[in-house]
């Protein structure tokens, strides 16, 4: 929208008679910067074969080149203002060029090294007994779906009546209170939250306890507000005259909620719920410290300690044992898989919004 | 504003117990949430006070629980606002970017893709901070030392294997940048349309109407999503315990060579797994100094941008 503007208001410049506004200037033709960042390519180029190659060096010196070669001709031909203006693009592009390095390198690093042990038997056998190569991370995927939907029972229904409570009766100071405190608790530290779970169940079982529940019970001090906050976003969208018309026919507040506002928002809350799961499912720090590591099958949450899948890829990773080739690939497997299962969700979550959304509205 | 407690019928309503009974359960989720916050603090600090009250030679180091906790808040700040300064910038030129410069049809994707760096769990983040970008830090560490060695940042020696308090700023950065870039671009494309056409109409470039539109419309909000980044990278600790090789080198401005101080959500997770006692105390102490951190961090960035959000005239 805005550009088309641009280019209109950029156009009385040309066909302006003098005294132009910005100095008389032609205006540049739209191919000038690229050919300016050829050059400044060929020109890094050239300057790498002679001192020794480097991608990274070349990406840099074609950049800051093709910037600074911008900025001097558009100065030169089109005024400060211009040149201002077309220094400014490059810097805004290459910040989202900036950003895409980590993202692309991450997911390249991860998928090369993690492809390695991606096998069956990681996907169905434990580590009991393995000393060097083989094992696998069957032990750690039960844990990591256990302790999630463990989080994901005591997480929905708190969440889900919280935004309820906020949307439908809420008022006043209490209201006021709880959102705000939902906001502060999304940025409560997830080491925190794990502390919390620990000193709540120290009291009860005495220090040292470890046990899966813990874990669940850290992972939803951490899910909850993110579930109040999709939710009572969703629940505002639901029209009002659907709840009035149901009021009209006499229809109780309470059944009106079940039966009309939330099969309106289903897909919402769907969409919110998955994407709650799939913060949560990576998180390492609170399950470190309440939940710890074991290399036998577990699939009890109320005894002893479970394996979950970033814990797992963590000790992997940090106490490998001897050849710790084996352990590293491991981990890398693991870290995969738990990208794997977040971006799965995430796609989830869209398709939920766009299959199941209500089809009245937009 | 949404009028979504739909106004009371003239005549009083029958009383229905199941309308009762569901209230309450609602309210009750809802007091829950007070009660857990609360809860937070208050098992912490029981759990902290016989950490609180021994006698500072009972606490690992030897200079009692302030001597302990100080240089682990010093690590942590450090890396928290290296990460802020790294990141602010370009999360306002990405968010830049996305609304203003990108094609429409791809703006929506690409601010997808920048999304997508929060996806990936921090324990992700840390393996690819210390086989990937630190070992190619190195080189770019020995320059600096080399040419701007007289800074104390810059001191050497070098670390050789790149996993210094300069790093991990750059890692979290990147972890922190798509959340304050969506709250950049959420506020930017809050910005009045009229504004930005009338800037252009009266000949502004691009750049021009940005500086004196967007900008001054958008500042608060920016300032307020960059804090809120400022609080994820004060409590990170995977990514940090991974990556950081922290030692007893307590404050410390270098940046790049190998004795780094620890930050405090690290050490709980490195330490933590193999302590007993009153070691086990002292770490939920220093748990709940950075619960109190990011807390006060949290609600001014809160209340920065819901006020914004009060005089804004997108609502």
């Amino acid at each position: 929208m805005s550009t088309s503007i641009e280019q209109s208001s950029a156009a009385p410049d040309t066909s302006a008679p003098s005294p132009n506004p910005l100095g008389g200037h032609e205006k540049q033709a739209p191919w000038v910067p690229w050919a300016m960042f050829g050059a400044a390519a060929v020109v890094a180029l050239g300057f790498l074969l002679l001192t020794g190659w480097n991608v990274v060096l070349f990406v840099i010196y074609t950049v800051v080149l093709g910037t600074l070669g911008t900025y001097v001709l558009s100065r030169v031909t089109e005024g400060s203002r211009k040149a201002v203006d077309r220094l400014v693009t490059c810097l805004v592009v290459s910040a989202f060029g900036i950003a895409m390095v980590p993202l692309v390198s991450l997911v390249y690093e991860v998928v090369r090294r993690g492809a390695e042990r991606f096998d069956g038997e990681f996907f169905t056998a434990s580590l009991q007994g393995v000393i060097g190569p083989g094992g696998g991370a069957y032990h750690a995927l039960m844990g990591t779906l256990i302790i999630t939907l463990l989080t994901t029972l005591i997480s929905v229904p708190i969440g889900l009546m919280t935004a309820i409570y906020l949307v439908e009766y809420g008022s006043g100071r209490l209201k006021r209170s709880i959102t705000f405190l939902v906001d502060v608790m999304t940025g409560i530290p997830s080491i925190v939250a794990g502390l919390f779970a620990y000193a709540l169940f120290v009291l009860i079982f005495g220090p040292g306890v470890r046990l899966g529940i813990m874990g669940a019970v850290a992972l939803s001090v951490l899910m909850i507000p993110v579930v109040v906050r999709s939710a009572e976003e969703v629940l505002k969208l639901v029209p009002n005259e659907l709840r009035e018309a149901a009021y009209a026919l006499g229809v109780p507040k309470w059944r009106t909620i079940l039966k009309v506002v939330i099969p309106t928002a289903i897909a919402g809350l769907a969409t919110g719920v998955t994407l709650a799961i799939a913060r949560v499912i990576g998180e390492t720090a609170p399950l470190l410290i309440t939940v710890g590591i074991t290399n036998a099958l577990n699939f009890n949450a109320f005894d002893g300690r479970m394996a979950t899948l970033p814990v797992y890829a963590y000790y992997q990773l940090t106490q490998p044992g001897v050849p710790p080739e084996n352990a590293i690939d491991r981990a890398w497997t693991a870290a995969l898989v738990l990208i794997m299962l977040v971006m799965g969700l995430n796609v989830v979550a869209r398709l939920i919004s766009r299959l199941f959304a209500p089809k009245t509205s937009r | 504003m949404t009028s979504t407690t739909s106004a009371p019928p003239a005549q009083q309503p029958k009383s229905r117990p199941g309308d009762r009974i569901f209230a309450g359960i609602a309210k009750g989720a809802g007091v829950l949430i007070l009660v857990i916050l609360a809860g937070v603090a208050v098992f912490l600090i029981s759990e902290s006070v016989p950490a609180l009250t021994a006698s500072p030679d009972e606490i690992s180091g030897d200079g009692g629980l302030a001597s302990y906790i100080g240089p682990l808040v010093f690590g942590t700040l450090l890396s928290a606002v290296i990460a802020l300064l790294v990141a602010t910038p370009l999360a306002v030129a990405i968010a830049l970017f996305i609304t203003f410069y990108a094609p429409r049809r791809l703006a929506a994707g690409l601010g997808y893709v920048v999304d997508l760096l929060a996806a990936i769990p921090s324990i992700v983040y840390g393996f690819w901070g210390i086989f990937w970008l630190a070992p190619r830090l190195v080189p770019f560490y020995r320059w600096l030392e080399e040419n701007l060695g007289f800074l104390p940042f810059f001191v050497g020696p070098v670390s050789s294997t790149g996993r210094t308090m300069l790093t991990i700023g750059l890692v979290l950065a990147v972890m922190i940048l798509p959340i304050v870039s969506a709250i950049s671009r959420e506020v930017f494309s809050q910005v009045p349309t009229l504004h930005t056409e009338a800037a252009l109409a009266l000949g502004a470039t691009r750049w021009e109407m940005i500086k004196m539109a967007v900008i001054p419309y958008g500042k608060s909000g920016v300032i307020g999503g960059s804090m809120l980044g400022l609080g994820r990278a004060l409590g990170e600790t995977m990514a940090v315990a991974i990556i950081l090789s922290g030692s007893a080198a307590g404050i410390t401005w270098a940046l790049i060579s190998s004795a780094n101080p620890q930050t405090i959500a690290a050490n709980i997770a490195l330490q933590f797994p193999e302590s007993t006692g009153l070691a086990v105390n002292t770490l939920i102490a220093s748990g709940l100094a950075l619960f109190v951190i990011t807390l006060l961090v949290n609600m001014l960035a809160r209340w920065v941008v819901n006020r914004r959000a009060d005089f804004s005239g997108a609502n």
